[in-house]
């Protein structure tokens, strides 16, 4: 059977790609998950992963070529027709040419050096250091301030590890001069200004005493390694993952004049882009999973936004969004809501303030949660249930495992 | 083990959990949060790889001494020194 495979919806507001790299050739096979190709957006570098399995039979579009999102960019031959048996037949689903394949982000680095200009299509291969190459390099003894030059290209590619022999025997590497923080702002910019336009916002706040989660997070975190550690920011993605899949109307996509709630609950992290930008990659049914799960989930989340390889699915399959500001200090955020999606919660940095516990005044460590949500979906009184279901998920992290 | 060789060592741990920070701009004494943008799993994924790096239990109280390059060096020299 012959798959179409074509280029995924990129999110909001990005509609068309520049294809760069293929990183399959006809013939070769694909497994499940594996990106086969590299797109550009203003976002940054797309890994586009394919879901089906087979043997890449046809390349259509070559580099450099501008597409549409829906545009055939090659032709497989699925697994189980005229493929070795070795390949692991797909369970039957016939999957829509758009949930064939989706989308994965490289993030754009901070630019830390001029960098020079160089052919697009050879953006992709080398602008980052991923830990292996970084090995490499300090093999061969490589400067940093080398390396440094290697790594601010500006697109958010990967360097390699054959980019660092090239560079070590004094090859240059072609770099692309665009300002990838500027298109990142634009992208970031279109989005929330369609959410101001389009959505009609509104706000909760409550300000919850957040004693029972800081001494459960303690105790876990004093009797485990620090790998096993558990942060403040999981267990508050876990109570607002369980109250969405509780609390109807949160927890999907407005689209096309209506409210699609989602069987499950991705739930979007805002993961800061160091030197700027922000992205929101999810958590898979975060509402499903254990906090220990999820801890290890977002901790590779966040090194592959670090790393710049984001996967597929995780970028644009959230389904309502967490974010939070505390490590900068601020007590409270009033987010703004990431298209199709109907609301987002925000989570402030816990304060020790005066609190009444059991009938007297003592010192209490406090959270302030906001929710932005869509009135076309719900309204305040659905959303104080849902942020008061979250605040009472929170006063029982026992319950939350 | 040699100041300079603990250093490096630091470094290239920081440089794998952090592959998107420039080493030539690094200033060993200033917070990892201000120059870098740190953040808390920033923070967890650098106690992490000392802690299985070198052996050592850090517990999270001991977080802060890992705010910079130089005060982590310090920190590691005296587990180790007491260990």
């Amino acid at each position: 059977m012959e798959i179409e495979f074509r280029l995924p919806s990129l999110g909001a507001d990005m509609e068309r790609a520049t294809l760069t790299t293929w990183l399959k050739k006809p013939g070769e096979a694909v497994h499940r998950g594996e990106a086969i190709a590299v797109v550009e957006t203003e976002k940054g570098l797309i890994d586009i992963e394919c879901f089906d399995e087979g043997i890449v039979s046809a390349l259509i579009v070559e580099p450099g070529t501008k597409i549409a999102v829906g545009t055939v960019l090659a032709r497989l031959t699925a697994a189980g027709t005229g493929v070795p048996p070795t390949s692991v037949p797909r369970a039957a689903a016939p999957a829509t040419a758009a949930a064939a394949a989706a989308p994965a982000v490289r993030v754009p680095p901070p630019p830390a050096a001029p960098a020079a200009a160089g052919p697009a299509g050879e953006a992709a291969a080398r602008l980052r250091i991923s830990p292996a190459a970084r090995r490499r390099a300090q093999e061969l003894g490589l400067t940093d301030a080398a390396l440094g030059r290697l790594a601010a290209g500006g697109m958010g590619g990967i360097v390699h590890i054959e980019d660092i022999e090239r560079l070590a025997a004094g090859g240059a590497a072609a770099a692309p001069a665009a300002d990838a923080r500027d298109a990142m702002r634009v992208v970031i910019g279109n989005a929330m200004a369609r959410a101001k336009r389009e959505i009609p916002h509104y706000y909760l706040g409550h300000t919850i005493d957040f004693a029972a989660a800081r001494s459960f997070l303690q105790r876990h975190n004093a009797g485990v390694p620090v790998a096993e550690r558990l942060l403040e920011g999981i267990l508050i993605a876990k109570a607002v993952a369980l109250a969405a899949a509780r609390i109807a109307g949160f927890n999907g996509y407005f689209r096309d004049g209506r409210f699609e709630r989602a069987p499950e609950v991705n739930l979007g992290m805002a993961i800061a882009v160091r030197g700027g930008g922000l992205v929101a990659p999810a958590l898979l049914a975060a509402d499903r999973k254990d906090l220990r799960t999820l801890m290890h989930e977002f901790s590779e989340l966040v090194s592959r936004v670090r790393s710049g390889h984001m996967r597929s699915g995780e970028f644009t399959a959230a389904t309502i969004t967490v974010t939070s500001l505390g490590e900068d200090g601020v007590e409270a955020i009033y987010p703004i809501i990431n298209p199709p999606q109907v609301a987002i919660v925000g989570s402030g940095c816990v304060v020790e303030r005066p609190g009444v516990c059991e009938g007297s005044v003592a010192v209490r460590p406090q959270l302030t949660l906001t929710l932005a949500a869509d009135h076309r979906v719900t309204d305040g009184r659905a959303g104080a249930r849902f942020v008061c279901t979250i605040a009472e998920l929170l006063a029982a992290p026992e319950k939350l495992r | 083990m040699e100041p300079q060789d603990l250093r490096a060592r630091i470094l290239a741990l920081l440089m794998t959990i952090a592959p998107d920070i420039d080493p030539a701009t690094l200033d060993p004494v200033q917070d990892l949060r201000e120059q870098f943008d740190f953040d808390s799993m920033d923070r967890l994924h650098f106690a992490t790889a000392i802690s299985e790096e070198f052996h050592i239990d850090i517990p999270e109280q001991d977080y802060p001494q890992l705010a910079a390059l130089q005060k982590s060096c310090e920190y590691v020299q005296k587990k180790l020194t007491a260990a």
